[in-house]
Parts: structure tokens; C-alpha cells; sequence
């Protein structure tokens, strides 16, 4: 058997869906936009389940724990969302990059 | 994002053809762009969507999708997602040898789709290779029909010169991004100056990485397979601006 291999980020997005075939509710976060040195290039795949399994990332573990957190409000309320993470301001997130670049990071749930 | 979209990007993926997914960051609108034009799925069937967007925007996705990259842009005051979801790159090995063996599942984790190709059947069987694409044909039939292109790499380890330099004639003739050559620097020496009476000049023929891999110094089949992988990655990066 010829195995079939998709590359980054479709192989993320087969896993979404394959979520989806089982019946679970989902979200996809991609990477928008960076500044900055950041691990994970724009177009970067996390998929989160309701039941919080993810695979995937949108940077080296630095902020997924907060991603997750967002992507099951998502799910729930199916209001996408834009996060920002590395940023100096008064938002909720108080997780940031180590590496010290900034990342933008849409949520959004798969109807 | 929609279930059926992300359907049609998987499928695509699958068949090997590029696909631009875009979305609208403000209300979450999205639809599809290829090279034919921009698009929704309504219950599974295209539907051109070219006269409702913008020129700017179509362009744009169009470029994206020239480019294999993702963006986010601002048009018309409105803030997009341009992502391009390209099929995998190619990798062909030539000569079903231990050191294949160990590139194989390497390569596949790394994301490219392997083919292998080996004349000897005895070498390139199912049981020695369980989870790869195994041509038993001689390179210099084969190859050109492979549509070598910019998103191929091609590596030869069979150690035999009649297998292996038809392989590299027809690397050379195309855009592949990588060709390698396992081989000592004595046997290597010897190889150029028989694909030089050819009529490669050293131009061409410096296109060729050999010996292959880059000098890590490991010896196993898989640490060897590692550094081939290694340079495989980096003339990749090297190439695409």
C-alpha cells in the first residue's frame, strides 16, 4: 500500500476533518500575521476539538495552552477570533512568545 | 470555516493541485482561488465568484498562489487571510538500497512524496519497501516521464552508473531543485567526466551535490540518509525566495 502524505498544513487539516467525519465539533486556529522572529510561519494549522485534543501548532508550545482556552469558546458560541500573543497591551492574554517576536492568530469554528 | 471547504482542500491536496483558501478576518467570509479563478462550493459544485470580488484581491490570491506563500493584506479597507495550500514536493531515489530505506520514512515525515525507482526488482520489492511508490523501470524510460519540475528533488544511490547517470541526464535536463549522488569523490570525479562527454558543461554539472549529503560524518544507512535529507531541505530554502 502506497501511503498518501500531505504536507504541512494540509495533513493538520485532514486531521480537522477527520474530527468532523467522527461528529466532534471544531475549531481551526492559522497564524495571520507575525513580527518578529516566531517559530510558525503565517498559514500555520492548531485544530482543537470540544473535547480539548489538538494537533498541530501556531508556535513551539508557547501559547497553545491559551489557543486551546479561546478555540473552545469558539466552538461553543461559533464567534471566530482574532488573538494576539507577544503584544504589550491590556488584553486577557497573558501568555507571550519567548522569543520575544508577536504573533496574530485567527480562531475560527468548522460549521 | 466550512466543513465542505476544508473537504475540497484536502481533496486537492490529494490530487496535487494548489489551492488559495481566503478568508475575510472582519466577518469570516471565505471562498477559494486557483489559477482558473475565484470560487464558493455550493453543494459541492464550483461556482465562479470572479465578478464579485475585487481585482485587487483576485490578483493577489493569484500571486500568492504563483508564490506557495500565505499572507495577511489589507484591500479595499478590509483585512484577508491569503493562504496557499500547494501539493507536497517530490522526491525520487534511484537504487533500492539500505540507505532508501532509512530516506523513505524520513522523507515522508518531513512532507515530501516519494517515488522510488529500481529496475532491479529484487531490490525495489513491496517486501523491502511496504509504504512507498515503487517504479521497477529503467531510469532512462522512466524519468522523462516524470515531469521533473522546481518542487522535485532527485537522489541516486544505486552505485551503478547504468541506473543511476540516466537519472541524473534527465535531473540536469529539468528545473528539479535538487539533485544528489551517492558516491565517493573518486567515483563522483569519474561520474561528471562521463556525463561531461555527454555534453553537460561544469556549469550544469555543478548543479549535482556529490558526494551527497551534507558532511555530518555519521556512517549508518540512516545517518547518512539524514544528511542527504539535511541538504535536501536546505537547497530547497536556498531556492524559494
Amino acid at each position: 500500500m502506497e501511503a498518501k502524505y500531505l504536507r504541512d498544513p494540509q495533513d493538520v487539516l485532514r486531521i480537522a476533518l477527520e474530527w468532523c467525519d467522527a461528529g466532534k465539533s471544531i475549531a481551526i486556529a492559522t497564524v495571520v500575521r507575525t513580527w518578529g522572529s516566531s517559530p510558525r510561519p503565517v498559514g500555520s494549522n492548531l485544530v482543537i476539538a470540544e473535547d480539548g485534543i489538538f494537533e498541530g501548532s501556531v508556535s513551539g508550545g508557547c501559547v497553545e495552552g491559551a489557543v486551546i482556552t479561546a478555540a473552545k469558546k469558539v466552538i461553543k458560541t461559533g464567534q471566530q477570533a482574532i488573538l494576539k500573543f507577544g503584544v504589550t497591551n491590556d488584553e486577557a492574554w497573558e501568555v507571550g512568545l519567548a522569543c520575544g517576536g508577536e504573533i496574530e492568530v485567527l480562531v475560527e469554528r468548522v460549521e | 470555516m466550512k466543513q465542505n471547504v476544508l473537504a475540497a482542500l484536502i481533496e486537492a491536496g490529494l490530487e496535487a493541485r494548489a489551492v488559495v483558501l481566503v478568508r475575510n478576518l472582519a466577518d469570516g467570509e471565505q471562498f477559494l482561488v486557483d489559477r482558473v479563478g475565484a470560487y464558493k462550493l455550493e453543494e459541492g459544485v464550483r461556482k465562479s465568484i470572479d465578478s464579485e470580488i475585487s481585482r485587487e484581491l483576485l490578483e493577489r490570491s493569484q500571486g500568492a498562489l504563483a508564490r506557495d506563500d500565505a499572507q495577511a493584506a489589507e484591500i479595499g479597507g478590509q483585512r484577508y487571510l491569503i493562504q496557499t495550500l500547494s501539493p507536497p514536493p517530490r522526491l525520487f531515489i534511484i537504487g533500492a538500497v539500505h540507505i532508501a530505506q532509512k530516506l523513505i520514512p524520513m522523507a515522508h515525515l518531513a512532507g515530501y512524496e516519494v517515488c522510488l525507482i529500481d529496475p532491479r526488482s529484487a531490490f525495489a520489492s513491496i517486501e523491502r519497501f511496504p509504504s512507498v511508490k515503487i517504479v521497477n523501470e529503467w531510469p532512462h524510460e522512466v524519468m522523462p516521464k516524470l515531469s521533473l519540475d522546481s518542487r522535485s528533488a532527485v537522489v541516486t544511490l544505486s552505485h551503478d552508473a547504468k541506473i543511476d547517470e540516466p537519472a541524473l541526464q534527465a535531473a540536469l535536463e529539468s528545473d528539479a531543485f535538487y539533485i544528489g549522488a551517492l558516491g565517493s569523490k573518486k567515483n563522483h570525479a569519474k561520474r561528471l567526466e562521463r556525463l561531461g562527454e555527454r555534453g553537460f558543461d561544469g556549469k550544469r554539472l555543478a548543479r549535482i551535490y556529490g558526494p551527497v549529503g551534507l558532511p555530518l560524518g555519521g556512517r549508518s544507512p540512516a545517518e547518512i540518509a539524514i544528511a542527504i535529507l539535511a541538504q535536501i531541505t536546505q537547497a530547497r530554502y536556498q531556492k524559494v525566495v
